[in-house]
């Protein structure tokens, strides 16, 4: 056994000597010094890192048998559309690949909206945590790029009709929109030029780009060390060893928590999976499951839920400005609603970081923005009314109101002290 | 002239009632009635794989509601020798859009397409082969509540018999077919549980794994609980 011993840790030396394993283990997990007051909201950041390992497995074996190809066989049904049924029927596991895949994307939009919460519930987004909130960012929008060049790939009706909007938006620029639009779809409807590049893009561009960002993450992450539900700095105080007195070793602390998180999280998501892996058509939309057909238009185009919110916001802007056609607002004021999100690092001027010692003010306004978000997302499934854009466009003002308002509003809040020591409420 | 003021007066009315709200009738639950899916396979390869193609389903599939290779063979195919062959038909398809107007749509997951807010998507297919009634003014001399101009003709007719859309707005039997009334509702309910099944041929295994990975899962939370307690003990 000893003599087992000393030849691994032989080897060990000999990578070491050449690669910083020991020392990447230490600094990540072994030596990385997290909080140990993380509550339920911290689960979420492990689970996206869960679920982004997850996708891009199960993306590695459906595109082995998944086929780009919008032509049509000779059932007269597009190539694309019947390689995904003959996963779910004639490749062994299939439907449990292609329905984890389904899931996990939906799951994928979940659990970063809770992460993200997270981080404005706690100030995670503050001073020196600022280029971790970025990156996040741009994560946020790489996924949202990910699961839209993704959702054109099974080729039904709400894959072609929602690319085909999505793609129009871009047309109402003015001057350069339609040639712009044409050459984002590669033909002058969405062809099969559309769907090669897409997969292209979904299949290598972006994850490329998410995998390089997650990196990014979490080593801007692990240089400053992590928030807690408390917003002080840990590292404020330490031990004659230079120990924070209130950080605890991620491993084994945060791992084996996180492995309940992780069990936790599997069961919801299993019972996704295996009682309803359409959830009600928000998951899977019905509608996708007839072939993308160029010659019918759905009555109702509907986004994915992920993204109803934006879609609300884009719908709300009916007034056009400078002569330029309200449409064209609305992308505008959709991409803003995202961009803004950058900001939040300079907006916030309040003394302290966390939810727990915030004042009414604050409160008072996330709260609303919540609200408002959530409505935003739930009309933005369903087709336009006069009283649905009044609701929708007065959710719009308190979405960006909670933005713009907020250097003023959280210097202006009373805010309570913040402890010295993390506290374990 | 009368006909023409009531087409003009109602066709808003059918058209709010075909666009804006649905009314379906519930589709009987036959998912493991193991008969029921027989002959529902039969009423399809019957009545229906003439003209639709369930092109993404093989024969040999029907093995998951109780038959086996020769009893498909024997029963079930009559266009193609092999049981690993999926359901396809001799009708080329340009042809089928002159003589229809329209090709007729391949039928593997048509279940799951026709699902929406109003009902899943047998409920939806159970109210429509139900619903064809007699009108003259369509090519085919049929008309359907559910799907508005449809043109596809009351292919079961002969078992149903002939209805008519009423003045206030109900269908009524005119011509008795082969079948009672009932008798036809629990064949086209066998045939709607087939197509359910084949728009999801391992549905009822998915069921019964994710029992079995739930009960794996809560075991394994047990133990990473217990870990988990373990380890943080002395944290405070």
């Amino acid at each position: 056994m000893s003599k087992m011993n000393a030849i691994l840790q032989g080897t060990l030396n000999w990578v070491d000597e050449r690669f910083p394993l020991t020392k990447l283990w230490k600094e990540h997990l072994a030596e990385y010094y997290a909080p140990k007051n993380f509550n339920f909201w911290y689960f979420f950041g492990s689970l996206a890192l869960l679920v982004l390992v997850l996708q891009i497995v199960t993306g590695i074996l459906l595109t082995m048998h998944f086929k780009p190809d919008a032509s049509l066989n000779a059932s007269g049904v597009p190539v694309a559309f019947a390689s995904v049924e003959y996963i779910m029927r004639d490749v062994p596991w299939g439907w449990l690949i292609r329905y984890l895949h389904s899931t996990g994307a939906s799951a994928f939009f979940f659990v970063v909206y809770m992460h993200m919460f997270r981080g404005m519930l706690y100030g995670s987004y503050r001073k020196p945590r600022e280029l971790i909130w970025i990156f996040g960012m741009i994560i946020f929008l790489a996924l949202m790029a990910e699961a839209f060049f993704g959702y054109l790939l099974p080729w039904g009706q709400m894959s072609f009709w929602g690319a085909q909007v999505i793609v129009n938006l871009f047309s109402t620029i003015p001057l350069i929109g339609p040639d712009f639009s044409l050459w984002l779809r590669g033909d002058f409807v969405v062809g099969d030029a559309t769907l090669n590049r897409f997969f292209s893009f979904h299949v290598i561009a972006v994850p490329l780009v998410l995998l390089g960002l997650v990196a990014a993450h979490i080593i801007a992450l692990h240089e400053v060390g992590s928030n807690n539900p408390d917003g002080i700095e840990i590292k404020k105080k330490k031990d004659g060893n230079g120990i924070p007195l209130d950080g605890i070793p991620f491993h084994p602390y945060y791992t084996v928590k996180d492995i309940v998180g992780v069990v936790v999280f599997l069961m919801v998501f299993s019972v996704i999976l295996f009682f309803m892996p359409e959830f009600g058509g928000y998951f899977l939309e019905y509608n996708n499951f007839f072939p993308a057909d160029p010659l019918v238009t759905p009555l109702h185009i509907a986004p994915v839920w992920y993204f109803t919110p934006y879609y609300s916001i884009l719908r709300a802007v009916t007034y056009p400005l400078f002569g330029i056609d309200a449409k064209f607002w609305g992308v505008v004021a959709m991409g803003a609603s995202t961009m803004i999100l950058f900001l939040l690092p300079w907006l916030d001027r309040s003394p302290v970081k966390s939810i727990r010692y915030r004042g009414p003010l604050y409160k008072g306004f996330l709260t609303a923005f919540i609200v408002s978000f959530l409505i935003l997302g739930y009309l933005g499934m369903l087709g336009p009314t006069p009283v649905r854009t009044v609701v929708a466009q007065i959710c719009s003002v308190i979405y960006f109101a909670f933005f713009l308002l907020m250097p003023i509003y959280s210097s202006l809040d009373r805010c309570q002290p913040e402890p010295d020591r993390v506290t374990s409420k | 002239m009368k006909k023409f003021l009531t087409a003009i007066l109602f066709a808003p009315l059918l058209a709010f009632a075909a666009g804006a709200e649905l009314h379906l009738d519930r589709a009987p639950d036959k998912s493991n009635d193991m008969a029921a899916l027989q002959n529902g396979a039969k009423i399809f390869v019957n009545y229906c794989l003439n003209c639709h193609s369930a092109s993404y389903m093989r024969y040999n599939r029907l093995k998951d509601i109780g038959l086996d290779d020769a009893q498909i063979r024997d029963n079930l195919m009559f266009t193609v020798d092999k049981v690993g062959e999926p359901m396809k038909i001799a009708m080329q398809r340009a042809e089928a859009k002159a003589w229809f107007g329209a090709a007729p749509p391949d039928l593997t997951i048509i279940a799951r397409a026709r699902a929406s807010e109003f009902g899943s998507g047998a409920d939806w297919l159970y109210t429509y082969l139900r619903t064809f009634h007699r009108d003259e003014s369509r090519p085919t001399g049929w008309n359907n509540v559910v799907f508005a101009n449809v043109g596809m003709p009351h292919v079961l007719w002969e078992l149903q018999g002939e209805q008519v859309m009423g003045e206030d707005h109900k269908l009524k039997l005119v011509k008795p077919g082969k079948l009672k009334p009932q008798e036809f509702d629990a064949v086209v309910g066998d045939l709607v549980a087939f197509l359910k099944y084949m728009g999801e041929p391992v549905a009822e295994f998915r069921k019964q794994l994710g029992v079995i990975v739930l009960i794996f899962l809560a075991v394994f939370f047990v133990f990473a609980y217990a870990l988990k307690r373990e380890y943080w003990k002395d944290i405070h």
